[in-house]
């Protein structure tokens, strides 16, 4: 493959899947001013390793590997920062920006209850959560990105729904 | 997707909740911008050098910076804030030698500033 055809499904893999690092990145690092550094990054650093990546995927997609780049360097933020995120997910921007009227109308405050749970998960039950629910990946994506196999992913994902909903139903 | 979900009420609302988040328009804008850049940007930086350039040195940031550090995206983000710089720096500067000399400090600092990310 030359370097125009590289480029060019490169060019696609940015195109289908911004969304996707922006909102694992937004969710997990809690602001827009993170999450943009990270979605930035991840995409350089995609395009660094992309020839190989694509030649080691088989065809698979690389969704799973975009947001493993996106895990890796959200660890390596909280690492040099030697804490959590700066700033915890703002509920009200998150809401009004991402959700309808009719959403924000008829639950807005269990819309709220559910996402200050989610930022009360350890972190690779708060992954998997918005992988699964803000990504729409499955088990088998999950697991690839997470680098678990799917019967661990299955469990993980299960055990962050019942804790996720024991943390909602104390704080309702 | 419902294998690991054990209450469907609960997983609409969770749906609900963490709904995708749209990129903001200057991220979309800044990261087409780069990647379309870098792309390109450091072979063409050496294939259209010409040699009789190399007299001033105003424009030896251009090759040394393409042929340094090759083609990878910390090579285009190197040449795209240094070039800004340089312009910023021109408008400035009324010594060829002192331009040449914060040229080449702006590119060490890019440099650094990437590997430290």
């Amino acid at each position: 493959m030359d370097k125009a055809q590289l480029d060019a499904k490169f060019s696609e893999l940015y195109r289908a899947h911004l969304r996707d690092v922006y909102s694992y990145a937004y969710y997990r690092v809690g602001n827009h001013h993170d999450a943009e550094d990270l979605t930035e990054q991840t995409f350089l650093q995609a395009y660094r390793h992309f020839e190989r990546a694509l030649a080691e995927s088989n065809g698979r997609p690389l969704r799973p590997w975009l947001i493993r780049i996106a895990h890796n360097l959200a660890a390596n933020l909280y690492r040099d920062r030697s804490r959590k995120p700066q700033t915890h997910i703002d509920d009200t921007t998150t809401l009004s920006a991402t959700h309808t009227t009719e959403d924000l109308v008829e639950g807005r405050d269990e819309l709220a209850r559910i996402l200050e749970g989610v930022k009360q998960l350890p972190d690779d039950r708060r992954e998997a959560l918005i992988m699964r629910f803000a990504l729409g990946m499955d088990n088998r994506e999950i697991a690839r990105a997470m680098g678990r196999t799917d019967g661990a992913t299955k469990v993980l994902i299960h055990r962050a729904i019942k804790q996720l909903e024991g943390i909602v139903a104390v704080e309702a | 997707m419902s294998e690991a979900i054990p209450n469907p009420e609960f997983e609409s609302l969770l749906l609900r909740a963490l709904q995708p988040v749209d990129p903001p328009e200057r991220l979309s804008e800044r990261l087409e911008q780069t990647l379309t850049e870098l792309t390109d940007l450091a072979a063409e930086e050496l294939d259209s050098w010409e040699l009789s350039s190399m007299r001033d040195p105003r424009n030896w940031v251009r090759p040394v910076v393409a042929a340094g550090v090759g083609a990878t995206a910390g090579t285009a983000l190197v040449i795209l804030r240094v070039r800004a710089k340089n312009k910023r720096h021109r408008s400035n500067s009324t010594d060829i030698l002192e331009l040449a000399e914060r040229t080449l400090k702006d590119v060490a600092d890019e440099a650094r500033h990437l590997l430290d990310r």
